[in-house]
């Protein structure tokens, strides 16, 4: 006879290692390996490019759309004949968005596919550890959505500067905005700001300089925390925003539910904040509106580099191709498959103008000040990495339809909604 | 600073009452069959996608469509102890078990995001976003239908549990498997039924969840488990009073904590339970070796 005690404590081991061990199988099993569907028109053995993304856990919303930016990007180079007259064939795996996970996916394309170069994953969480693998390995880390600062500053990439973020750094991407509040006459600037902030490198950057910014020009802080990222329940925390009363809301979310989160318990609690911006979530296109309710949506801003709307000739082709083969309005795109497919088109820059795969001549090549081109605009390194021509915008839905409102009188920004419309459930 | 104490309290409360209605399923099934039902949380997400389903192409409440996901929710418990438990045996049979609910919860998981994609759901209705203004702070509606429901459903439980023939069946197979058998009570039964009705009330824990959550998608239930795991260890393994008293606790303790320290709100929830565990380590509703076999 096992004491009660004695039963609990085997099963709660046993239920750790089960947990472990699946969470292995789950993220290394469920790999796929994926290839552009058109046919080869050559007999010189394909360029292989492998990544690593969040297709379950977390940020799976986010991953799929990066799968299909890259492999958008694929069957659009292959469509053309390849490169360097070779086919181009993706191995994805997934790290069921755990960055332990992610270390071995790379350890494994690398050294067991002999990828020929590699794409990063999705969010500066994963990038970080993701890039030092490859920085071990003499890879160049081309990635579209790891702009975190410490994805730059880390020592790996210090020493071999192999990191380069073809998006936004993210930590100024807020900057239009608090020039906007800022440049509001006292009649219409809001008195007072909340800051919540979600516990993750992406999310803090930009709302953490944009109260700095906004504290300098009189606009008083009557909130300012950071709260664990990806729990199940925002309530307590958006409760605590509502009952300060706050003007303004800048929350530094990572993804959707975060903010439907906060919406829905703002609109509990009859909370409607003038100015409403988010880091991110809202420039997921269908995947925020789906969650949120177009209506709702109305008023929401975020920074962001691209929109479906984008005047980019490379971006308008690249949606319609995205809407003949995924389906949905072009508004339903997410940011994501522009970031994705940028890499994508940086990579082939880098491989035609170098002549091959070699990285250590395609990190040469990129860290070269030379400028390039992609669906989100001009891209060009700065020694760690950052895209140094990113141009930043702060989008906002307006009557279900995601538009640039900042710069103000910049080339496609239309009037801003001040203030933000009543909720609409 | 009262007002925000009291509103964290109710938060507190009312949104143990969402986690108890996540978790009464998963003690239940680890009272009877000795399992650790780490599918619960793809189940809480797969109540939630049948609701969603129901609201957005039947166009039923949420509350009505519970008629018809509760008793579908129950086949598929069924269906689940009789092809993945039942066939375990043998001293492997609760390590096994473990393997054989994260099988579950993986196809699960797979059938959801092939049906529904990767992109985030809620769950609406007029009173998900409606409140009522009480002591200078809102409640939501939808928070005080699942905290009475969350009672209800207990209640009801401890009435099949104490007041029925099949109730008596459920509390002697807790007791003792081989003792149940010799008096005649068929215990595969008992197992594949209680399974059914710990899954089953776990329709509504969803359709809560996806009501009051801020998006969910097929990938949502690995965030809850270890969440639902505490409270029903808590509580007292085995313990439907205990999961919900858990709850309530742990999830206002949290809300008090999120007042000032919301980057420490998640550990005082697992501290809670160290806490507890080292004065009371059966949880608090649970009884020493009661049900040691």
């Amino acid at each position: 006879m096992r004491s009660h005690r004695a039963r609990f404590l085997s099963l709660g081991a046993a239920a750790c290692v089960a947990a472990a061990l699946a969470a292995g199988c789950s993220s290394s099993g469920s790999s796929n390996t994926s290839s552009s569907s058109t046919p080869a028109t050559t007999t010189k053995a394909p360029i292989v490019i492998g990544a690593s993304l969040s297709l379950t856990g977390d940020f799976s919303a986010d991953g799929v759309n990066f799968e299909r930016g890259y492999e958008l990007w694929a069957s659009d180079v292959n469509a053309a004949g390849g490169l360097l007259g070779r086919q181009v064939k993706l191995i994805i795996t997934n790290d069921a968005s755990s960055p332990t996970q992610v270390v071995t996916n790379y350890d494994q394309l690398i050294s067991t596919d002999h990828v020929d170069l590699t794409f990063g994953p999705f969010s500066s969480l994963l990038t970080t550890p993701a890039s030092a693998v490859a920085a071990r390995n003499g890879f160049a880390f081309i990635e579209g959505a790891g702009g975190a600062p410490s994805v730059f500053t880390t020592p790996a990439n210090q020493s071999a500067h192999n990191v380069f973020d073809v998006s936004l750094p993210i930590e100024d991407e807020m900057v239009p905005f608090a020039q906007w509040v800022k440049s509001l006459p006292a009649s219409q600037r809001p008195k007072t700001a909340a800051y919540p902030m979600a516990q993750d490198p992406f999310a803090d950057p930009p709302v953490q300089l944009t109260q700095t910014t906004l504290q300098a020009a009189g606009i008083r802080t009557v909130y300012s925390k950071i709260f664990p990222a990806e729990v199940p329940d925002y309530t307590p925390a958006a409760d605590n925003v509502a009952s300060s009363g706050a003007q303004m809301v800048v929350l530094g979310s990572t993804d959707v539910p975060t903010v439907g989160a906060f919406m829905k318990a703002f609109e509990q609690q009859h909370y409607i904040p003038k100015i409403f911006i988010a880091a991110a979530g809202p420039d997921q296109g269908s995947a925020f509106t789906s969650a949120v309710g177009t209506g709702n949506a109305s008023g929401i801003m975020v920074p962001n580099a691209w929109y479906p709307g984008a005047p980019n000739a490379q971006s308008q082709k690249m949606v319609s191709e995205y809407v003949a083969k995924y389906g949905g309005p072009a508004s339903g795109i997410g940011a994501d498959v522009a970031e994705a497919y940028s890499v994508g088109q940086v990579a082939a820059q880098a491989i035609k103008a170098t002549g091959g795969t070699d990285n250590s001549k395609i990190i040469s090549y990129l860290h070269s000040g030379v400028t390039l081109n992609s669906v989100q605009g001009p891209v060009k390194f700065d020694s760690l990495g950052r895209n140094l021509q990113a141009t930043t915008f702060i989008f906002q839905w307006q009557n279900g339809k995601f538009v640039q409102v900042l710069p103000v009188g910049a080339a496609g920004s239309v009037n801003i909604v001040n203030p933000k419309p009543a909720w609409t459930s | 600073m009262t007002t925000k104490l009291l509103h964290a309290v109710v938060n507190g409360v009312l949104g143990g009452g969402v986690y108890a209605l996540m978790a009464v399923g998963l003690t239940l099934i680890f009272g009877v069959l000795d399992i650790i039902n780490i599918a619960q949380g793809i189940m809480v997400v797969l109540g939630a996608y049948l609701s969603y389903a129901l609201s957005v192409h039947l166009h039923l409440d949420l509350f009505l469509g519970l008629l018809l996901t509760v008793p579908a929710m129950f086949v598929i418990g069924v269906v689940i102890q009789w092809a993945f438990i039942r066939p375990l045996r043998g001293r492997e049979r609760t390590s096994m078990s473990l393997l054989a609910c994260y099988a579950v919860a993986i196809i699960i998981e797979g059938i959801l995001y092939w049906a529904f994609g990767p992109d985030y759901i809620t769950l609406n209705a007029s009173y998900v976003t409606s409140s009522v203004h009480v002591l200078g702070f809102y409640l939501p509606y939808i928070y005080l239908y699942g905290f009475a429901m969350a009672v209800a459903l207990v209640v009801a439980l401890y009435g099949l549990l104490y007041r029925t023939k099949f109730g008596r069946s459920v509390r002697a197979t807790m007791q003792n498997q081989t003792a149940a058998r010799l008096i005649g009570i068929n215990v595969n039964r008992v197992a594949a039924l209680t399974f059914g009705i710990g899954v089953a009330v776990t329709a509504a824990g969803g359709m809560v969840f996806g009501a009051t959550s801020g998006g969910i998608n097929p990938n949502s239930g690995y965030d809850l488990i270890s969440r639902l795991l505490a409270v029903i260890i808590l509580g007292g393994l085995g313990s439907i009073g205990g999961a919900l008293a858990a709850a309530v606790f742990m999830l206002t303790a949290e809300a008090i904590v999120d007042i000032w320290y919301p980057t420490w709100s998640v550990a005082v929830f697992y501290a809670a339970l160290v806490v507890v565990l080292m004065f009371r380590p059966q949880g608090l509703f649970g009884r020493q070796a009661a049900r040691a076999q």
